[in-house]
């Protein structure tokens, strides 16, 4: 569990890293703490994997990543590691989740790939098919995001 | 916009990681050959223009300790602007896509707990009478990388260099 510094660190972060020459001093005094400690927790966030990094999120639409395929795939559950390696290992395929299942929806295996093209999509697709050996999928493109922002997290 | 090769590097470069040390954007000036002020300029230009979403902490749900779930849902097409404004309308909702196919409506929720996700579900179903939404609870994430090349994309807009 996170201690309280933690969450104000993370409640602070998620709203950005001030463009300022200094920018881990200004949080800081913001939080009532040295820069030094504040740098150390938020190396110690990343240690245990609680940011995966401090960086930047584009607005894909913006830079021309315009085609989004979500691709449902039915993978034997003694495969699922074993693929879910598979297609992670494609730098294209931006998330990679194992879920549920429902008795008319066998689907396990969830991949997100962006690209500037639909056909693009369709070729990595048909990369992955082969890498992975499975044939049983369903490719469900985007026709129109309603929404995408980044979680803000301890506001509820 | 438009996008220059400087622009283009910094963007890859922001986008795998910022240092953490006392001058970052020092830190990465140097690796790119640029001045302090030069990075910090261009990224305030890239967030004023909306390219850039977000420069920040980007965190692990779960180990933030949230759950989330993949939510689909069956909207009739006339009914799509007024369910999706019920769905948005959640902080937890974090993406929300149209596809294609039977269940139209796709949207992820993240929430504190597992009996505070349900409780959203049961919400929406309730204020918008919509009561054939599926639920995917993730359980496992084996990849969540989110980055966008910009090497070989020429314009913002635009096509990639190899379709020229």
């Amino acid at each position: 569990m996170l201690t309280e510094l933690e969450k104000q660190i993370v409640k602070r972060l998620q709203d950005g890293l001030p463009l300022v020459r200094e920018p881990f001093a200004v949080l800081a005094a913001e939080l009532g703490t040295s820069e030094e400690e504040l740098l150390a927790t938020v190396k110690d966030l990343g240690r245990r994997g609680v940011m995966r990094r401090l960086g930047a999120a584009l607005q894909h639409l913006k830079v021309g990543y315009t085609a989004n395929a979500m691709v449902a795939w039915k993978v034997p559950p003694e495969r699922t590691r074993e693929v879910g390696g598979i297609f992670s290992s494609f730098p294209e395929v931006t998330h990679c989740y194992e879920r549920e299942t429902a008795p008319d929806w066998p689907y396990n295996i969830y991949t997100v790939i962006h690209r500037p093209r639909r056909e693009e999509c369709m070729a990595i697709i048909e990369r992955m098919r082969q890498a992975a050996g499975i044939d049983d999928y369903q490719v469900l493109f985007s026709t129109a995001e309603l929404k995408r922002t980044s979680m803000r997290y301890f506001c509820d | 916009m438009l996008l220059d090769e400087r622009d283009r590097k910094l963007l890859d470069l922001v986008q795998k990681s910022i240092p953490l040390t006392r001058r970052p954007y020092l830190a990465i000036a140097r690796e790119l050959g640029m001045g302090e002020d030069e990075v910090l300029s261009r990224l305030k230009r890239l967030k004023e223009a909306g390219i850039i979403r977000r420069l920040g902490g980007i965190f692990d749900s779960r180990k933030v300790g949230y759950c989330g779930t993949l939510c689909a849902a069956r909207v009739p097409p006339e009914r799509i602007a007024d369910v999706a404004r019920v769905v948005n309308a959640y902080p937890g909702v974090t993406h929300n896509y149209l596809r294609e196919h039977t269940y139209n409506m796709w949207f992820t929720i993240l929430a504190p707990s597992p009996e505070r996700l349900k409780e959203i579900v049961a919400e929406i179903k309730a204020k918008t009478g919509i009561e054939d939404i599926r639920e995917f609870p993730a359980v496992n994430i084996f990849k969540v990388y989110v980055t966008f090349a910009m090497d070989g994309m020429n314009r913002a807009h635009g096509t990639r260099e190899t379709d020229r």
